[in-house]
C-alpha cells in the first residue's frame, strides 16, 4: 500500500523548569488509505502526535521528526502558505467536545460553506453542504443549516463537524476522541457513518482514543502509547496476541457485563517501559 | 424492610419562565448491604436520583425513607453521618486551596468526632494513600489519588450508605480498575451500601447486584446481574444499551 | 513543626513534595507563588518601588535631610533650584521639598494601607454574603452596593468632609467608602461560580453550616482577584487622597501630602516648575508601582493554575 503518511522519529518537547520535557519521545509509523487507532492513556501523547501532523503543536512546543511526509511533501518545513492548502483540503481533523470545536457565534451552515468556498467552490457551497449533511444521516439538513452549535445535540453536533471537515474531501482524517464526550448509543451511530464515509472516499484516518477495545473493533491497525513512545504496534484483529505487558494490562483490567473476575486484574507499571 | 426507599420522586428545576422536569416518578428500594446500581445516559436523570437524595435537587413530589423514616427537609447531622457521596470528576470535588489533612479533618470537625488525627492517618491508610499525602495540595495528586481522597473523605464519618455518582469515569481505564477494587474491598469489609450511578454497563454490572435503567427522567427496567448478563431483558431501551456496549461491529451497520 | 527541619536546608523544606505538616505545606506553597513571581520582572520593579516607599516612610526621620514643617530662611532660601544642598529644591516658605516629600510618603502609606484595611473585608463580606445566599439577601445587598456605586469618589468624599471637616482622617474614611463596592461586585461575581462547584456540594453534604462555608471555602478562592484588584486601585486611592488634598480637603497645611504640595506649588509651574512637579513625580512613581505589582500579582494568582 503505497504511503500516504510518514512519520519517523517525531519528537515533541515542552519548556518546564527543569528543561525540556519530551512528551512525544520517538514515534514512527506510515499511514496508507486504511484506518489506523492510536490508543493511550491521559499523558501517553496521543494527542499531541496527531497535532503534530497537522503542524498544530502549541507555540511554546517543539516538533522534530527525521521523516514527517504527506504524500510526498514535506511537512517539517512547510510554509504557512503550504499549510493552508494543506489544512481543510487534503488533512482534517475532528476532535472531541462539539461544544468547543464548533463556532457558537455562527450558523452550521455558515461554517460548512466557509470550509468550502476556502477550498474553491463558491458556487456550488450550499448544495455540496446539504449534500454533506445528508451524508452524515442528519434528516432535516436544512434546519441544522441554519442552526447554532448550541441548539444541536452532542450526537448531531459531532455528525454536523464530521461533515464540516470532509465537505472538502481530504485525504487524510485525524479524529481526536470523536466520540468519547457522546453517549454510547450515538457513539456507535456516529462511528457507522464514519465507517461508511471512509470506506467510499478511500481516505486514510488516524482514530486517537484511550477507549483500547472500541479502537480493536473499528480499526485496521493499533498503535498502543505509553508516555511518549510507541509500546505496541498490532493488527486490530489480532489483540489477543499482544505482546507488551502494557498492552496486556490495558485489555485485562477493564470491567466487562458478562466477566465476573473480582478483584480486577490492576496494571502493575513497570520503569523499564519508560525507557 | 428495606434501608433506602424512593417513591415516586418527581424533581422539577426552575429556569424562570420554563420548568425541566427531570424525574417524573421514579422508585426504587435498596437493601441493606446491598450494591444498587442505576444506570443511562445524558439527560437520564440518573445524578439527580442521587443530589434529590441528598437534598441537593429541588423535589416536587414523592418520597426518600432511609430504614422507614422518611428524610428531613432540609437534611440534619444524623443523615450526613449516615449517607455520604462522593462525587464524578476529581479535579472538582476538592477545594483547590486545601491540603488533604484539611479535607479530611473538616468533616470531623463539624461532628465532633474525637482522636481526629488518628482517624486521618487510618482513613489516608484505608484507601491506600500513605501518611505521605497527608500535607499535600489537589493539584499536586493525579486523578486516581484525588478519587482515593474522595472516596476516604466519604467514609471519615462512618456512615452506611455511599451514594456514588460515575467514580470513575473521569480516570483512565487502568486506574479505574484499582479504584473499583477498592470500593468492592471497602464494601465488604465495613458493610456498606452502595447506589452506584454511571453511564457504563460494564461498570454496573461489575459492582452492582441489582440494577435500574433509566431514560429521560423516568425507569425503564429493573434488572439482576445475572439477568442483564443473560440479555433476558423486555425492553427495547435496554437492549439498545447492551448492543452499544459491545462496541462497533461491522456486521451490525451493514445491516442497517 | 518536622523535626527534621534543621539538618535539611531551608530551601529543601520548603519544596518537599511530602510536606509533614500543615505549616509546611502552606509556607511551601507561599515559596513556591514566590518563586513563580520572582520570574516576572516587571512585577519585581513593582514590588521594589512598593517596598522602597515602606522604607521611605518608616525611616523618614533618618533619610530626610531638614525638618518638613519648619522652613529656613524666608528672605535667601524661597523657591531654590534643585542642587546639592537640596535635592529637590525649596518651596515658597523655604521648606525643603525633598523631605516633605519623604515625610509625605508616611501619609500617603497611611492612606493607602488604612482605605486597604477598611474596604476590603467589607467588601469582601458583602459580596461573598450576596453571591452565597441569593434571593432576597442578594437583591438587598447590591442594591445597597449600588448607592454607593452611583456617587462620583469625589462628591463623595467632599461630602463627608462638608459633614465631619477636612482633615486625612476624614478623608480616609471617604475613600475608604466609596471604595468597597468594586470589591463587593467582584466577590459576588466569583461566589456565583464557585458556589455551583462540587467541592461545595460536598462541604454541604458533610453537615457545614453557611459562616463555615462562606468563611472557609468560598472567600479563600475570592481573594485572589479581590487582592489583585485592590492593588491595582490603590493608584486611583492616591490620586483621590491627592485630589482631595489638593482642594485642601484632606491633609491640611502644614502637613506634607503630595496633592497639597502640587496645589500649593501650582502658581509656581512656569517659572518654579520644581515645587509642584517633584510630588508629582513621587505620586506618578507609586502609582505605576502599584499597577506593576498588582499585574504581577495577577500573573501568579490567577486561577488558571489552580488544576
Amino acid at each position: 500500500m503505497s504511503s500516504l503518511l510518514s512519520v519517523e522519529n517525531l519528537r515533541i518537547a515542552f519548556p518546564s523548569r527543569q528543561g525540556p520535557v519530551e512528551v512525544v519521545r520517538g514515534v514512527s509509523f506510515s499511514l496508507g488509505r486504511e484506518r489506523l487507532g492510536i490508543v493511550g492513556e491521559s499523558g501517553s501523547g496521543k494527542s499531541q502526535t496527531g497535532r503534530a501532523i497537522l503542524g498544530l503543536t502549541p507555540v511554546t512546543g517543539t516538533a522534530t521528526a527525521d521523516k514527517l511526509e504527506f504524500d510526498g511533501i514535506d511537512l517539517r518545513n512547510a510554509t504557512p502558505k503550504q499549510w493552508r492548502k494543506l489544512r481543510g483540503a487534503r488533512m482534517s481533523m475532528v476532535m472531541q467536545d462539539p461544544k468547543f470545536s464548533l463556532n457558537p457565534v455562527m450558523t452550521i451552515g455558515k461554517q460548512l460553506m466557509e470550509a468550502v468556498k476556502l477550498h474553491g467552490g463558491k458556487s456550488e457551497a450550499r448544495d455540496k453542504s446539504l449534500a454533506m449533511l445528508e451524508a452524515v444521516q442528519i434528516r432535516d439538513p436544512e434546519r441544522v443549516m441554519a442552526a447554532y452549535p448550541h441548539e444541536l445535540s452532542g450526537g448531531m453536533g459531532q455528525r454536523a463537524m464530521i461533515a464540516m471537515m470532509l465537505v472538502t474531501e481530504p485525504d487524510l482524517l485525524i479524529a481526536d476522541e470523536p466520540t468519547s464526550a457522546l453517549d454510547v448509543t450515538v457513539q456507535i451511530e456516529v462511528l457507522r457513518i464514519l465507517d461508511r464515509l471512509v470506506s467510499e472516499r478511500g481516505m486514510g484516518l488516524i482514530f486517537i482514543s484511550h477507549d483500547l477495545r472500541l479502537v480493536s473493533t473499528f480499526c485496521d491497525r493499533v498503535l498502543v502509547m505509553y508516555a511518549g513512545q510507541v509500546v505496541e504496534e498490532l493488527d486490530a484483529r489480532r489483540m489477543n496476541e499482544a505482546s507488551h505487558p502494557y498492552t496486556k494490562g490495558l485489555l485485562n483490567c477493564l470491567p466487562t457485563i458478562t466477566g465476573d473476575t473480582r478483584p480486577l486484574p490492576v496494571l502493575a507499571r513497570d520503569d523499564a517501559w519508560l525507557e | 424492610m428495606a434501608l433506602i426507599e424512593i417513591e415516586n420522586l418527581e424533581v422539577t428545576f426552575d429556569g424562570g419562565d420554563r420548568q425541566v422536569k427531570a424525574l417524573k416518578g421514579v422508585s426504587l428500594s435498596v437493601d441493606e448491604e446491598d450494591s444498587f446500581g442505576i444506570v443511562g445516559e445524558s439527560g437520564s436523570g440518573k445524578s439527580t436520583v442521587l443530589r434529590a437524595m441528598c437534598g441537593l435537587a429541588p423535589v416536587t413530589g414523592g418520597r426518600i425513607s432511609i430504614d422507614g423514616k422518611p428524610v428531613s427537609a432540609p437534611r440534619d447531622q444524623a443523615f450526613y453521618r449516615r449517607v455520604q457521596m462522593v462525587f464524578q470528576d476529581p479535579y472538582a470535588s476538592l477545594h483547590p486551596r486545601h491540603t488533604i489533612d484539611r479535607v479530611l479533618s473538616e468533616p470531623l470537625a463539624i461532628h465532633g468526632f474525637d482522636h481526629a488525627e488518628k482517624r486521618v492517618e487510618q482513613a489516608l491508610e484505608d484507601v491506600g494513600l500513605g501518611s505521605g499525602f497527608r500535607f499535600r495540595y489537589p493539584h499536586q495528586l493525579s486523578g486516581g489519588q484525588r478519587q482515593r481522597v474522595a472516596i476516604a473523605r466519604a467514609l471519615i464519618l462512618e456512615p452506611k450508605i455511599i451514594l456514588l455518582d460515575e467514580p470513575t469515569s473521569a480516570l483512565d481505564a487502568s486506574i479505574q480498575a484499582e479504584v473499583l477494587n477498592l470500593l468492592d474491598r471497602l464494601r465488604g469489609e465495613r458493610g456498606l451500601t452502595y447506589i452506584l450511578v454511571s453511564h457504563d454497563l460494564a461498570v454496573v454490572s461489575h459492582m452492582c447486584d441489582r440494577l435500574m435503567v433509566m431514560q429521560s427522567g423516568e425507569v425503564v427496567e429493573e434488572l439482576t446481574r445475572e439477568a442483564l448478563q443473560a440479555h433476558q431483558t423486555t425492553k427495547d431501551y435496554t437492549r439498545n444499551l447492551l448492543t452499544a456496549s459491545e462496541g462497533f461491529t461491522r456486521d451490525a451497520a451493514r445491516q442497517r | 513543626m518536622s523535626t527534621q527541619a534543621p539538618r535539611q536546608g531551608l530551601g529543601e523544606w520548603l519544596r518537599s513534595e511530602q510536606p509533614a505538616s500543615r505549616n509546611q505545606a502552606r509556607l511551601g506553597q507561599i515559596w513556591r507563588t514566590w518563586v513563580l513571581f520572582t520570574g516576572n520582572r516587571l512585577g519585581m520593579i513593582g514590588l521594589g518601588i512598593v517596598v522602597l516607599l515602606v522604607l521611605v516612610a518608616v525611616f523618614a526621620n533618618v533619610i530626610a535631610p531638614y525638618d518638613p514643617v519648619l522652613g529656613g530662611d524666608l528672605r535667601t532660601e524661597r523657591l531654590l533650584p534643585p542642587s546639592m544642598a537640596h535635592l529637590m529644591g525649596t518651596d515658597d516658605l523655604a521648606r525643603d521639598i525633598f523631605s516633605r516629600v519623604v515625610h509625605g510618603a508616611r501619609l500617603t502609606l497611611m492612606v493607602v494601607a488604612l482605605v486597604a484595611i477598611i474596604a476590603t473585608p467589607i467588601g469582601l463580606l458583602v459580596g461573598t454574603v450576596s453571591g452565597y445566599f441569593g434571593g432576597w439577601v442578594d437583591t438587598v445587598l447590591m442594591r445597597i452596593t449600588d448607592i454607593f456605586l452611583a456617587f462620583p469618589r469625589l462628591i463623595l468624599a467632599l461630602a463627608f468632609v462638608a459633614a465631619l471637616g477636612p482633615g486625612i482622617e476624614n478623608a480616609i474614611i471617604a475613600i475608604a467608602i466609596t471604595s468597597w463596592p468594586p470589591y463587593a461586585r467582584l466577590a459576588r461575581a466569583e461566589t456565583l461560580t464557585i458556589r455551583n462547584a462540587e467541592h461545595i456540594d460536598a462541604i454541604r453534604l458533610q453537615g457545614a453550616s453557611s459562616p463555615r462555608i462562606i468563611w472557609g471555602h468560598v472567600v479563600p478562592l475570592c481573594l485572589s482577584s479581590v487582592i489583585i484588584r485592590v492593588t491595582l486601585d490603590m493608584a486611583g486611592i492616591i490620586l483621590t487622597a491627592a485630589g482631595l488634598g489638593f482642594l485642601g480637603l484632606g491633609a491640611q497645611p502644614p502637613q506634607p501630602e503630595w496633592g497639597a504640595m502640587i496645589a500649593g506649588g501650582r502658581r509656581f509651574i512656569i517659572d518654579y516648575w520644581w515645587v509642584a512637579t517633584m510630588p508629582g513625580i513621587a505620586i506618578f512613581t507609586v502609582s505605576l508601582g502599584f499597577n506593576l505589582l498588582g499585574d504581577g500579582l495577577r500573573d501568579v494568582l490567577d486561577p488558571k493554575a489552580d488544576k
